[in-house]
């Protein structure tokens, strides 16, 4: 997904012609920029210099935008995306030893990503799905109702590369 | 075409589909086809109920049979006999509901809904959220067309002051008087924005609010332009709510077949249209001044105000910035007047105030309720109280702005000003029990925690003393705390509340301040003996090993640390320098021999 | 004028005039509201909160520098819970900064410094973790330490509104934000113009000259080296700030001494090479007008502009000049005409230039500019630099005898003074050019309308019947907004003068550090800077480039005139567009 290929640039090419076509076009580059982590998983350092080409913003401008906001991933991300999330009723309900367990078993810290590619382990603010806390979000999934033991089989069951409805 | 007999009403939030509710959906397709009902059913999905605890829910009209705790084996059982022979389950029934109060509407007889009274949530659940035909059967756009028709923009304002609306958002800024300074703008480029950026962790109002009912918003907004004389409105979302998000895209686009966004607008000659932004994970944007930087493609940090929005806001121009719920109560008060919806509520407070329930209480979800309900109501008669036989501790209103209020505040009435008296705000409506088993100190860590993460950093007291508070919070919680602690965060609290930029870090401190002057003993008990009462904070905790042990040695081979020594089938110990605290062990135990003190 | 409106501060009544902010007003009236973050040119970012204050009825303090006085507003600006927050606020800067007075290069001129002393903070009460992030030293010029940044947001502002670089921005966020260029990249590799003018706003020592002090020292000892300086002309207007005088006090003389007793064999000017820039620049300038070359042409003297133009506008390359700035000029002078003069090997020249300039150690870094495959400039250090040396010398600055520089290279004609100041080169040029073409002197010499603080000015000037139109931009941010007209107008001007810096030479990033009870750029200190230049301008004699007997002697003897082959060779260079990482090429380009 990651790789840069001309197909992608000219697709960002034609998202970016449509925006300035807007009134006030600048405005439009958080929206260009969640467009290039939909095409390639995070912000390449290369497409954002492309960005900057052709939506004639500064590049320092755009790292600034990009870095403020978390939702955006510098580096490339792996298979699958956990967050934990730590909103108050998941926290009350014992987040903290669900994320604990999940550091653990990957031997990754939050925002970091497993040497084989396969997991990236974030925070995440709540998730709106208080009434099941604790809960995690893998990729677009969500299991709640958790706790460290549970957590652990869902992440072999993803190892093993089955999807659990 | 046969006519549909049966309406069903699937819920399809995230915690429904946790508990299955999409086996249920396939299950019920297959029943009805076995059946050959197909034709004569049709079934929608909707946003969240709010009744997360009995989850899965299904309701089927007429006559509003609500259906919990649902399994695949329940299907063909409804099928049967509700859907064939009209014979309602009364085992799987958790409640019905025939009471319609014109726009609003009176839960009945399911004890999660009775003290509720829904005019934002209205049609969560109720209708198709997806189909615009669902909303215009419940007199949807109808006060829009009823502004454009036989109103000027100055009676819709007027309108609107007279319900006593206030800003939903948490500050409780008069709705009204927001759209009169904006109406009194120069235009004509002028903007509304509907805040979609909920980020208070332990809330989820505006997610299914749109989810459930995304044209109330978007009504609600293009009455708004039409008072302010506005072309434009922006909804601002969070990137994080794909769902929500398009559930609105579809409802623009329907709204824009149905001639109710674009140029003149119901034959008037009055021109709106709406677009979506995105958020991409930042709570500061929830502040006004933040939010116009993030939508303006800027780092989302907030400026001084004045100059306020609507004199100066998004790219220079007018601006008038509400919330969601704020939004979805635009509609209702049309039609229904503003004198009728400030009849709602308390002196200060008009209408009603949705609230995500969470933490430790037996229902939770989300729940309207008219502002002047107490604290106690809410808990114990919406949310069924404390579950496990706990011992109710506190309730945190307002999220990371807001307070914890302890057993002697159960009885205060929800309004702006009542939670300000106790010690805490309205805020957005995020609402968590604490039982006994939480720790104050702990919790009031983890919002400074929160704040100081989500703190743009622009301004010193935020960035840098959240960063204190935190570290000094973090120290009591690891049993490192020294004398004097307490004070040097009542000091910072108190300087970072006035001393701040935006809002964000005027409120910050107030999860510590209201712990500290409510739970003082809490803190004392950590700094001077060490002691955590709920054992919650692990470094104040020490685990030993009891006579239950029948030595399996399944502690020793989890305990990260080798802290654990024993033969088989001997008494294990833990060696007490070694031991990190994890709780390992004790999660592993099968024998209830660990204790943790 | 509008109606006063009445305010009260601290229980008092004024009355003052309405839209303006609580701190322009209580400057007025005396109450000087301690800051940080505000600055007068830039935006208001409302952020250190070190300027808050009570207004009666607001529930939380606010920031002076943003809020405007209304009608009837209460203010109090001392109250003690207000100062203890106050204190606290510059406390939490401090417990986040490194706390190395002793051994900060800014010690004695850092404002964090200040406001800790006038606040009272005699004990730190919230100690905790500090920001580590190091020491960016790759630039030739600017040195970027983000540990000693206390996030004010002066830089960035600087950097983006008043040049328009966009080098810098405000990354991440909270309390790891970071002030950086894109992508965290090396200062080096960025397209920072070296313009210094971070290190002019920052408060603190997070940004500063690339320090050559001890080099330099080191090889003023050097008994093999034959030692020669110059120092730019807006070097004497600003350099006895850094020795407690009043802005604009020129101090030539002073300087030329306590250069020799640093250990400098000879003392030159660039004053001297200013004159020569103009001969070589207008003799440009009259073959571009009658041979139809490319017009406008531009000057080249500002190295920070260079930079900026290799960067941003490459597509306007053959319209600058290509000479030399003067300080080029003088180096490549020095290492061949002036070692042919003493016979000596010019590897044997150790060429210093003092300079207002943070960029011309960028400047003198870059290989085109190399002669006969020597850096033409070995060292160049900034205003500072050299009054740091010379108290660190233990030399009694103020009470030197004043000194002439040396011959062959030190003598230098009025209008070699003012290109210290913006408009200044424009208008020694004028002085040169009207009487290259017309063949008569003009009379009246001072350009009024090529002089002051205007951000772009225009002059016109008829030679012979025909009329040329100029320009002057000071500070890259004016200077983008001039080349922007020259884009869609290119007829609109023959002649354009830009420097890189606010003022020009004379608010250099090299410049001294404001003091106590002044600010960074101020206007009126630039304004007394340019005063001095422009002073020292009519009081010469010789007030016209040509009319210098050591210039005419120059040609004579070695580079037989203007625009010569060995003019070339020595004097001109060429550019070429530059691609550093996260440049943004202008639109016109594609």
């Amino acid at each position: 997904m990651s790789e840069i290929t001309q197909e992608k640039k000219d697709e960002l090419k034609a998202f970016i012609a449509e925006c300035s076509q807007k009134q006030y076009p600048d405005s439009y580059l958080i929206a260009v920029l969640h467009k290039v982590q939909g095409m390639f998983g995070y912000l390449p350092r290369e497409v954002m210099d492309q960005v900057a080409d052709m939506m004639q913003i500064p590049t320092a401008h755009i790292w600034g935008v990009a870095t403020f906001y978390h939702y955006f991933n510098l580096k490339p991300i792996g298979k699958h995306t956990i967050s934990v999330c730590l909103g108050t009723a998941c926290y009350v309900k014992g987040a903290a030893e669900i994320l604990d367990a999940i550091k653990r078993e990957l031997g990754i810290q939050v925002g970091q990503t497993t040497e084989d590619m396969l997991f990236t382990l974030q925070e995440a603010r709540c998730l709106g799905a208080c009434g099941i806390a604790p809960v995690i979000m893998i990729d677009d999934k969500i299991y709640g109702e958790l706790d460290a033991k549970k957590v652990i089989a869902l992440i072999n069951q993803y190892r093993k590369g089955v999807q659990v409805a | 075409m046969p006519k549909i007999q049966f309406k069903i009403t699937l819920c399809d939030a995230p915690s429904c589909i946790h508990k299955h509710s999409k086996q249920i959906r396939q299950a019920l397709d297959k029943e009805l086809e076995k059946q050959g009902l197909k034709e004569k059913v049709s079934i929608h999905l909707s946003g969240c109920l709010g009744m997360c605890a009995k989850g899965p829910i299904m309701i089927v009209n007429p006559g509003y049979v609500m259906y919990g705790n649902l399994t695949e084996n329940d299907v063909p059982e409804i099928v049967q006999a509700h859907l064939k022979h009209n014979k309602p389950v009364a085992r799987l029934v958790i409640g019905e509901d025939h009471l319609y109060n014109r726009f609003f509407r009176i839960f009945g007889d399911v004890d999660f809904f009775g003290k509720q009274m829904r005019i934002a949530l209205r049609n969560c659940g109720i209708i198709d959220p997806e189909n615009i035909d669902d909303y215009l059967s419940l007199r949807g756009y109808e006060a829009l067309a009823k502004a454009l028709t036989e109103m000027t923009p100055e009676q819709v304002v007027a309108e609107i002051k007279k319900s006593g609306l206030r800003g939903r958002g948490g500050a409780g800024f008069p709705t009204g008087m927001k759209w009169e300074f904006t109406a009194k703008q120069p235009g004509p480029e002028k903007y509304v924005i509907c805040n979609a950026d909920e980020g208070d962790p332990g809330a989820f109002m505006d997610r299914s609010a749109i989810e459930g009912d995304p044209h109330t918003v978007i009504e609600g907004m293009i009455i708004g332009g039409y008072a302010i004389g506005a072309s434009k409105g922006i909804i601002y979302i969070r990137a994080e709510y794909p769902l929500a998000i398009k559930r609105l895209e579809k409802a623009i686009a329907a709204a824009r077949e149905n001639g109710f966004l674009g140029t003149n607008i119901l034959g008037s000659n009055f021109s709106y249209d709406i677009e979506i932004r995105l958020g991409a994970g930042a709570f500061v944007c929830g502040e006004e001044t933040a939010l116009i930087h993030s939508i303006e493609g800027s780092r989302g940090m907030p400026r001084p105000r004045p100059p306020f929005p609507s004199v100066s806001g998004l790219f220079g121009k007018p601006t008038l910035i509400n919330n969601v719920e704020t939004w979805a109560n635009i509609p209702v008060i049309l039609l229904d007047g503003g004198a009728w919806f400030a009849g709602i509520g308390t002196a200060t407070s008009k209408g009603t105030k949705v609230f995500a329930l969470a933490g430790k209480v037996r229902n939770t979800g989300l729940v309207e309720v008219p502002m002047g309900t107490t604290l106690r109501e809410i808990v114990f008669d919406i949310g069924g109280g404390i579950p496990n036989d706990r011992k109710f501790k506190a309730i945190q209103t307002g999220g990371p702005s807001g307070g914890c209020l302890p057993e002697q505040y159960l009885d205060t009435p929800i309004d702006y000003e009542s939670l300000a008296k106790a010690g805490s705000i309205m805020g957005s409506g995020g609402m968590i029990v604490i039982d006994e088993d939480s720790c104050m100190v702990n919790l009031a860590r983890f919002f400074i925690e929160f704040t100081q993460d989500e703190s743009c950093g622009k301004c010193t007291p935020c960035r840098e003393g959240t960063k204190r508070m935190l570290e000094i919070l973090t120290r009591i919680t690891e049993g490192k705390g020294q004398p004097g602690d307490i004070e040097k965060l009542e000091r910072l609290g108190t300087m970072i509340k006035k001393s701040s930029l935006c809002g964000l870090g005027q409120s910050a401190p107030n999860p510590v301040l209201s712990t500290i002057k409510n739970f003082r003993e809490e803190y004392e008990e950590h700094i001077y003996q060490k002691k955590c009462r709920a054992g919650v904070c692990s470094s104040l905790l020490s685990y030993t090993i009891n006579d239950n042990c029948v030595g399996c040695g399944a502690c020793k081979r989890v305990c990260p640390v080798d802290a654990i020594e024993g033969t088989r089938k001997e008494k294990h110990r833990i060696d007490q320098n070694k031991c990190i605290k994890c709780g390992q062990c004790y999660q592993t135990c099968k024998f209830s021999a660990i204790t943790r003190a | 004028m509008e109606k006063l409106i009445t305010i009260y501060i601290n229980g008092r009544e004024y009355k003052v005039e309405p839209n303006q902010t609580i701190m322009q007003a209580a400057d007025k009236l005396g109450f000087h509201i301690p800051r940080l973050c505000y600055h007068p040119k830039l935006s208001i970012e409302g952020a250190c909160r070190v300027c808050i204050v009570e207004v009666e009825g607001a529930k939380s303090y606010v920031a002076s520098c943003a809020y405007p006085v209304n009608e009837g507003m209460k203010i109090h600006t001392n109250t003690q819970e207000l100062r203890r927050a106050r204190r606290d606020i510059v406390e939490l800067l401090v417990d986040n900064h490194p706390m190395d007075c002793h051994t900060c290069e800014r010690d004695g001129n850092c404002e964090l410094q200040r406001l800790a002393a006038s606040m009272g903070i005699r004990a730190r009460h919230f100690e905790g973790e500090r920001k580590q992030y190091g020491v960016d030293v790759s630039g030739d010029s600017v040195i970027r330490n983000p540990d000693k940044c206390i996030l004010c947001g002066r830089c960035v502002r600087m950097c983006s509104e008043i040049q328009q670089v966009h080098n810098l921005t405000q990354a991440h966020r909270g309390f790891n934000t970071v002030v950086m260029p894109a992508y965290n990249m090396p200062m080096a590799e960025s397209v920072c113009t070296a313009c210094g003018q971070c290190i002019n706003v920052c408060p603190t020592a997070a940004f500063l000259e690339k320090n050559y002090t001890q080099d330099l020292f080191e090889k003023l000892n050097d008994p093999n080296l034959i030692k020669v300086a110059q120092f730019a002309p807006s070097v004497r207007a600003a350099i006895g700030e850094a020795f407690g005088l009043e802005p604009g006090s020129n101090m030539e003389g002073q300087l030329v001494a306590a250069l020799r007793k640093l250990g400098f064999d000879y003392v030159f000017d660039t004053q001297f090479s200013a004159d020569l820039t103009i001969m070589e620049e207008a003799t440009e300038f009259l073959e571009r007008v009658q041979n139809k070359g490319k017009l406008p042409m531009i000057t080249s003297c500002s190295s920070a502009w260079m930079k900026c133009l290799e960067q941003f506008y490459p597509d306007l390359i053959d319209n600058v000049s290509t000479c030399k700035s003067p300080m080029s000029m003088q180096s490549a002078v020095t290492k061949t005409y002036f070692a042919q003069k003493l016979g000596v090997d010019p590897k044997k020249i150790l060429s210093v230039a003092a300079m207002c300039c943070t960029a011309k150690k960028y400047e003198a870094a870059r290989p085109e500019l190399n002669v006969e495959g020597m850096r033409a400039t070995d060292i160049v250090v900034t205003t500072r630099e050299i009054a740091w040396m010379i108290k660190s010398a233990g030399i009694d600055f103020l009470n030197l005898k004043p000194e002439e520089q040396d011959h062959p290279l030190g003598m230098s004609s009025g209008a070699g003074v003012i290109f210290g100041t913006t408009g200044g080169v424009m208008e020694a040029a004028i002085r040169t050019a009207y009487e290259l073409y017309t063949g008569q002197t003009l009379v009246d010499i001072e350009v009024e309308d090529l002089r002051g603080l205007k951000g772009v000015k225009e002059g016109k000037v008829l030679m012979d019947g025909q009329e040329i139109r100029v320009a002057v931009a000071h500070g890259l941010g004016n200077a983008c907004k001039l080349l922007d007209t020259v884009r869609k107008d290119p007829g609109r001007y023959h002649f354009i003068e830009i420097m890189g810096c606010p003022g020009g030479c004379v608010g250099g990033g090299g410049q001294p550090y404001a003091g106590v009870n002044s600010i960074p750029l101020d206007e009126g200190a630039l304004r007394k800077r340019a005063q001095a230049l422009y002073d020292e301008d009519r009081s010469k004699t010789i007030r016209r480039s040509h009319d210098n007997p050591d210039i005419q002697k120059l040609y004579k003897e070695f580079l037989q005139r203007p625009g010569s082959h060995v003019a070339h060779e020595l004097l001109h260079t060429h550019y070429k567009q530059k691609f550093p990482k996260g440049i943004v090429p202008k639109s016109s380009l594609q």
